[in-house]
């Protein structure tokens, strides 16, 4: 019990480390900079190892395990509903996946980094903002209630913009940044008026004082309310259609890609929804929007990144498409295989990132596939174990994605809230994503060079990076293998670990799918019914398809690009959303900002008023100052100017002489 | 016995008061700015005392006596600042004695 009573130093550990380094990092050589800043990392995983060790030693009356410190804010005490929100941390099932996944995951890119920032300026500043994007992301899983969470929420937003705009100077950098900051502020709009009319109808926000009324309250209320919510999961987590911001946030350097928009923040709008899964399972209506914007943005971005050449861009769109088949899992009902999805994604996902950042680093900087090729013997590393990760991503029977892509699309084939068409959608993706992943390793690894072998000195990345590569690809590989027991009729231990907080508030109807417990007749058929299903085939197809386009007959994709050209095009510029957007919105915006707010109300009403006031004082004094000659005589004059009128007001006027 | 009647002793008082205003406006020279105050103070004096006279009361008299006193460090003080400007300008015509403004 000696971590569970003190759950804030998961927390205080990044954060210290964030503010040595900023305050103190500028004058440090780059080895104390890296002590402090993998050190608080190190330190929070073994914290957070140890707290789930107690844990798991607690009793199920105990669970949720909340650590509350203070009363953080209190508002209309003498009313019945006071507004009160104390600074409060928790950790049930759900936490622990989080903060294992979260501590373990970043204090692996944090090594990496120490590779791959090696040679940039703002070290300090680099793994300052790391730090701190830690410490926001911990509060976000660890908060008790809302509003705890919606500081991590913000704050790791925050990290976000400060890590994507890293090289500031670029301004194509500073633009993403922005972007990022400002699109998913439009989601937390959304958000934040859903924690308010959570307030306004519970009373509370507490999770676990929310969850116990939950079943008393109408649901167009909760429907509302999850909607709202959902609203800011698809602002953070990139959905349709605030997707826009994830791809341009590659800007920043690749260990932020891998860490903040692969393995941990755009995944807390998942986290979010699974936490609040007691609401979302009372309103089938917001459920069923979560389902279609998951399965709809799977398929879709899954197409955008079929014609992507930037490496990093390819697994942007990647990314956007697995966090639908997370929403999807919400969606269908089947939170915990969305979490289990969240935590593979994160080891393969984030395994891809670094293996494309080591990539860029061997050529130097450079990010467009069609520049490279044949990498394959020069950097085996990097190429094994991205390898690795893509037969994870491409769900290949044995690796992690496999298991929870398949426990996705079986939920939605199969759950309580079975919907074939979605299904397909995520079948259909299922097959675009091996196939653009594929594409991706062939045309990277494979094939004859296409840069200049004589200015390119490829080379593999230093220890530092390739070992959190390894690391990651062994759990690329194991990481899913707690469901492995169902393929042949036992039991999906993850399942079965996180499912009593899906259970514990879930509606008696029975919406959350029960843990299979009963063995089934054969055992066999149904690891044979598992390993041909629908996902596993399009998979495989999608690698054969990759493999007749990429290497057997290298001219394909061109022809194939010039027979359907106007796809190809529309693709190629991501469905012209960018552009939309920018005509419907950023451009009238920015007309009336630009002619009405700034020329008009800027310009005219608001420096008029200040302008104006200054000229007045200034001409009135310009005026006075003449009375102020340094003649002594003319004073004189004034004096007795002053005198006889104020006697003469005095008699004359008020009449004192009487 | 028959007393001069007061507004004797007002009218010398405000002949006296109006010579010293016009005087002090109209002329330069520091110094005759300076006897024309003078001559203001005591043209109030010479108000005070007939009042005082009149109203068989010594209060007018106690104001006298005050100003009196102030004239005196008034002349003390302002003769000192005529000597330090007459060395330091070689001057007494106050038109040229203007540094103290914007």
């Amino acid at each position: 019990m000696l971590l569970l009573n003190h759950l804030w130093i998961i927390l205080a550990l990044p954060l210290a480390g964030a503010a040595i380094n900023g305050l103190l990092g500028k004058r440090w050589p780059q080895s104390t900079v890296n002590s402090v800043a993998i050190g608080s990392v190190v330190l929070s995983f073994l914290a957070a190892a140890e707290t789930v060790r107690e844990f798991l030693g607690l009793a199920a009356a105990q669970i949720p395990f909340i650590g509350n410190y203070f009363t953080w804010m209190v508002a209309g005490e003498a009313t019945p509903h006071p507004f009160r929100v104390d600074f409060a941390l928790q950790v049930d099932q759900l936490t622990v996946v989080m903060l294992l996944v979260v501590t373990f995951v970043g204090m692996l890119i944090h090594i990496y980094s120490t590779g791959y920032m090696a040679h940039e300026g703002g070290y300090y500043r680099f793994f300052s903002y790391l730090n701190l994007f830690m410490f926001f992301m911990l509060t976000l899983v660890m908060g008790a209630n809302l509003i705890v969470m919606f500081v991590g929420w913000e704050g790791v937003g925050l990290c976000s913009y400060l890590l994507i705009g890293f090289w500031f100077l670029k301004k194509s950098a500073a633009d993403a940044g922005k972007k990022a900051f400002i699109v998913t502020r439009i989601g937390d709009f959304g958000f934040t008026v859903g924690i308010l009319l959570v307030f306004a109808t519970f009373g509370t926000v507490a999770f676990g004082e929310i969850f116990s009324q939950v079943a008393d309250k109408p649901v167009d209320v909760l429907t509302t309310i999850c909607l709202l919510l959902f609203a800011g999961a698809i602002g953070k987590s990139a959905q349709l259609p605030l997707y826009v911001w994830l791809p341009d946030a590659m800007e920043g350097p690749t260990p932020v890609s891998a860490l903040i928009h692969a393995a941990t923040m755009v995944t807390a709008g998942v986290y979010m929804v699974a936490r609040m899964n007691p609401l979302f399972s009372r309103a089938p209506a917001a459920m069923l929007v979560v389902a279609i914007v998951g399965a709809v943005t799977a398929f879709y971005s899954a197409t955008i990144g079929l014609v992507q050449t930037d490496i990093k861009k390819v697994l942007a769109y990647s990314t956007v498409s697995q966090l639908g088949y997370m929403f999807l899992a919400c969606g269908v009902g089947a939170y915990s295989a969305g979490i289990f999805h969240l935590m593979t994604h994160a080891f393969f996902k984030g395994l891809l990132f670094l293996a494309a950042g080591s990539v860029i680093h061997a050529m130097g900087g450079e990010q467009d596939m069609m520049k490279m090729g044949g990498l394959r013997k020069k950097i085996p590393a990097t190429y094994w174990t991205m390898f690795i990760a893509t037969l994870a991503i491409a769900g290949i029977p044995g690796f992690a994605g496999f298991f929870s892509k398949d426990a996705i699309l079986e939920a939605a084939y199969s759950g309580p809230y079975a919907n074939l068409l979605l299904w397909g959608l995520g079948v259909a993706g299922a097959g675009l994503t091996s196939f653009y992943m594929f594409r991706l390793i062939f045309l990277t690894f494979f094939g004859e060079p296409r840069y200049d072998e004589h200015a390119v000195h490829v080379h593999e990345s230093t220890k530092n990076m390739t070992i959190p590569l390894m690391v990651l690809a062994f759990l690329s590989i194991f990481g899913g293998w707690f469901a492995a027991p169902k393929l042949v009729g036992g039991i999906d231990y993850f399942e079965k670990f996180v499912a009593p907080v899906f259970a514990a508030y879930a509606p008696a109807s029975g919406a959350v799918s029960p843990v299979a417990t009963e063995v089934p007749a054969s055992p066999a058929m149904d690891l044979l019914h598992a390993l041909t299903g629908w996902p596993v085939i399009v998979g495989v197809l999608g690698l054969l398809v990759a493999w007749w386009f990429y290497i057997k007959r290298p001219d394909t994709p061109k022809r194939l690009a010039q027979s359907v050209h106007g796809l190809y095009t529309l693709l190629l510029n991501k469905y012209y959303v960018d552009e939309i957007y920018a005509a419907l919105i950023v451009r009238p915006l920015l007309w009336i900002s630009t002619n009405v707010l700034w020329h008009v109300v800027d310009e005219g009403l608001i420096d008029g008023t200040v302008n104006g006031t200054a000229t007045v004082a200034r001409g009135s004094g310009a005026q006075a100052r003449k009375l102020q000659s340094g003649n002594t005589r003319s004073y004189a004059a004034w004096v007795i100017l002053g005198a006889v009128g104020f006697t003469a007001i005095l008699f004359g006027l008020l009449g004192v002489a009487r | 016995m028959s007393a001069v009647p007061i507004s004797y002793y007002l009218v010398l008082s405000a002949i006296l008061f109006g010579l010293g205003v016009v005087a002090f406006v109209f002329k330069r020279n520091i110094i005759t700015m300076f006897m024309s105050i003078e001559l203001m103070l005591n043209a109030v004096n010479l108000a005070f005392v007939a009042f005082a006279r009149a109203h068989n009361s010594l209060d007018g008299l106690v104001f006298v006596f005050f100003v009196i006193v102030v004239a005196a460090a008034e002349s003390a003080v302002g003769l000192a600042i005529v000597i330090m400007l007459a060395q330091n300008r070689q001057s007494l015509n106050v038109e040229r004695i203007n540094l103290l403004k914007l």
